[in-house]
């Protein structure tokens, strides 16, 4: 290799930009802070999107990954809208979040990274999504009592559910989905072993 | 008006016994009254919603969505995609745009669809009902259908999110989209242009896994549309309908408001106002009845 050639780039940035989805964009971050400003949950965020990208450019590999803050993104697309650079944020932070869990660095017990597996594993069941069982695993994550608890204090929503026929006990012995679940499954688990083998090793 | 064939993609919520099936109901009312016909993609899936991401990774989610693109390109060829759903919108539309621009990804999602015996064409535009409302039919022709006037009714329009970003519908600002105010109009019913939490998150599925941070932004919004004298609340959200309306006793329990407000449809208010009754309309759907509306539809 020429010295001409030679890459001074962080590890950390070419790492998001090989393996994070729309990484490649975090370079073009200017830092205005329009995003941070733009969030709705921003006020929750322990480093808001531009904090994160600054971070990723300053190799904070860790740090960056193991924070709870990409998990608190809504997918309201209104840093997208606003962003003067035009950075796919929303997806970059969804790439944030899948990445860091696939190494096992986000933190324990993010109630939306499990709510996200919870969702998923049911799609994927038969197709379509069954919400009253993801309603009762997303009661039920923390074991049975909490369950209870959980079930119990939202008891009223769900009778009222119930009765304006948006929500059918009967969806517990079967529920909507597609004619074979089986040949959906083998679709995606084909699209994740493509996606698998495309991920770059860093370590 | 000319008759119009559409490839109809609903989405889970909408399903019978889901939390939207309401809103199904009242699109199927209001496309009849516009010789609007919904040909259901036949064995559609899950999108993925704005959670999926989650659980799958960036290609198995749009592989989803292209399997529902590939389906309604073989079974309801020629006809563009339509769904009243803001998050299945995005996510068909999203996976078209991506898979075509992008040759590697298009290869390896064919790739995985070929194992269901599938193949993506991504030729067919991807639409939300409430484009071919504004683009197709138009607010005066709206307003000529209109039997009964929903009069001295006054209506905050809450648009949400995603059916306003990223793509948002032609024409319309980001920050301040005035279409859904038109419909409101051209219903017969007072818009309230000075709404000023229309595009406000609700929490979208954070209102599941953070329902305090979510309840925080769901009280924001119906308390704006209180103190604009709001009636009710239309949206043209699933999610947004759902999170506005349902936890509404949790919100007086934490804030100690008394909110009572409806949280409704656009296609609710057409399916009343073209002269439909309450069931077409769908209003026994409702958590917080729109009682005025009950009334005028049982006029
Ligand atoms: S709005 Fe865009 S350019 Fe500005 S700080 Fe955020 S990501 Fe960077
Ligand atoms: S899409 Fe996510 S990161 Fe962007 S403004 Fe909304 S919640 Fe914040």
């Amino acid at each position: 290799m020429s010295t001409n050639s030679q890459k001074y780039r962080n590890s950390f940035l070419k790492e998001v930009e090989a393996n994070v989805e729309e990484g490649e964009w975090v370079k073009m971050c200017m830092q205005c802070g329009v995003c941070a400003g733009s969030c709705p949950l921003g006020k929750h965020w322990d480093h808001p999107p531009q904090e994160i990208f600054m971070m990723i450019r300053a190799g904070k590999r860790e740090e960056v990954l193991s924070s709870d803050s990409m998990w608190m993104c809504t997918s309201c697309y209104n840093c997208i809208a606003r962003c003067p650079r035009g950075l796919p944020i929303t997806h970059i932070m969804h790439g944030l979040a899948v990445y860091s869990k696939r190494l096992g660095l986000m933190p324990d017990n993010q109630p939306t990274a499990e709510f996200g597996q919870i969702f998923w594993d049911n799609l994927m069941k038969k197709g379509r999504v069954n919400e009253l069982k993801m309603g009762l695993s997303m009661y039920f994550k923390d074991g049975f009592s909490q369950g209870v608890k959980n079930a119990m204090a939202n008891q009223k929503l769900g009778q009222n559910m119930m009765k304006a026929k948006r929500m059918n006990a009967m969806e517990i012995m079967g529920g909507h989905g597609v004619k074979s679940p089986g040949d959906l499954a083998k679709i995606i688990k084909k699209a994740q072993e493509i996606e698998d083998g495309n991920i770059q090793d860093f370590s | 008006m000319a008759k119009i064939e559409l490839s109809f993609y609903p989405g889970c919520s909408s399903q019978k016994g889901a939390t939207s099936s309401n809103y199904l109901v009242s699109a199927q009312t209001m496309c009849e009254e516009l010789d609007i016909t919904l040909n259901e993609i036949p064995d559609w899936n899950c999108c993925g919603a704005s959670i999926g991401y989650g659980g799958g990774g960036e290609l198995p989610r749009l592989t989803l969505s292209a399997r529902n693109i590939a389906l309604s390109e073989e079974h309801n060829a020629g006809q563009e995609i339509v769904s009243p759903c803001a998050a299945c919108w995005l996510n068909t539309r999203e996976a078209k745009e991506r898979l075509n621009e992008d040759e590697k990804m298009m290869q390896d999602a064919n790739t995985a669809l070929a194992e269901g015996g599938l193949r993506f064409k991504g030729e067919v535009n991807v639409r939300h009902m409430v484009e071919v409302l504004v683009e197709d039919i138009g607010f005066d022709a709206i307003k000529d259908k209109v039997k009964k006037p929903l009069e001295g009714l006054k209506i905050a329009g809450y648009v949400g999110c995603q059916t306003n970003r990223p793509f948002g519908i032609a024409g319309e600002s980001f920050e301040n989209p005035q279409y859904l105010d038109k419909i409101v109009e051209a219903v017969g019913a007072d818009s309230i242009p000075t709404f000023e939490k229309k595009v406000q998150c609700c929490g979208g599925a954070l209102a599941f896994s953070e329902p305090e941070k979510s309840q925080e932004m769901i009280h924001g919004i119906i308390e704006a549309a209180y103190d604009n004298g709001a009636d009710m609340i239309v949206t043209p959200c699933p999610l947004c309908q759902a999170n506005v309306e349902i936890y509404q006793d949790q919100i007086n329990e934490t804030y100690g408001t008394k909110f009572d407000m409806p949280v409704v449809y656009y296609s609710t208010l057409m399916s009343v106002a073209f002269g439909r009754n309450a069931t077409d309309a769908a209003l026994n759907g409702h958590i917080i009845k729109a009682k005025k509306l009950e009334e005028i539809a049982s006029k």
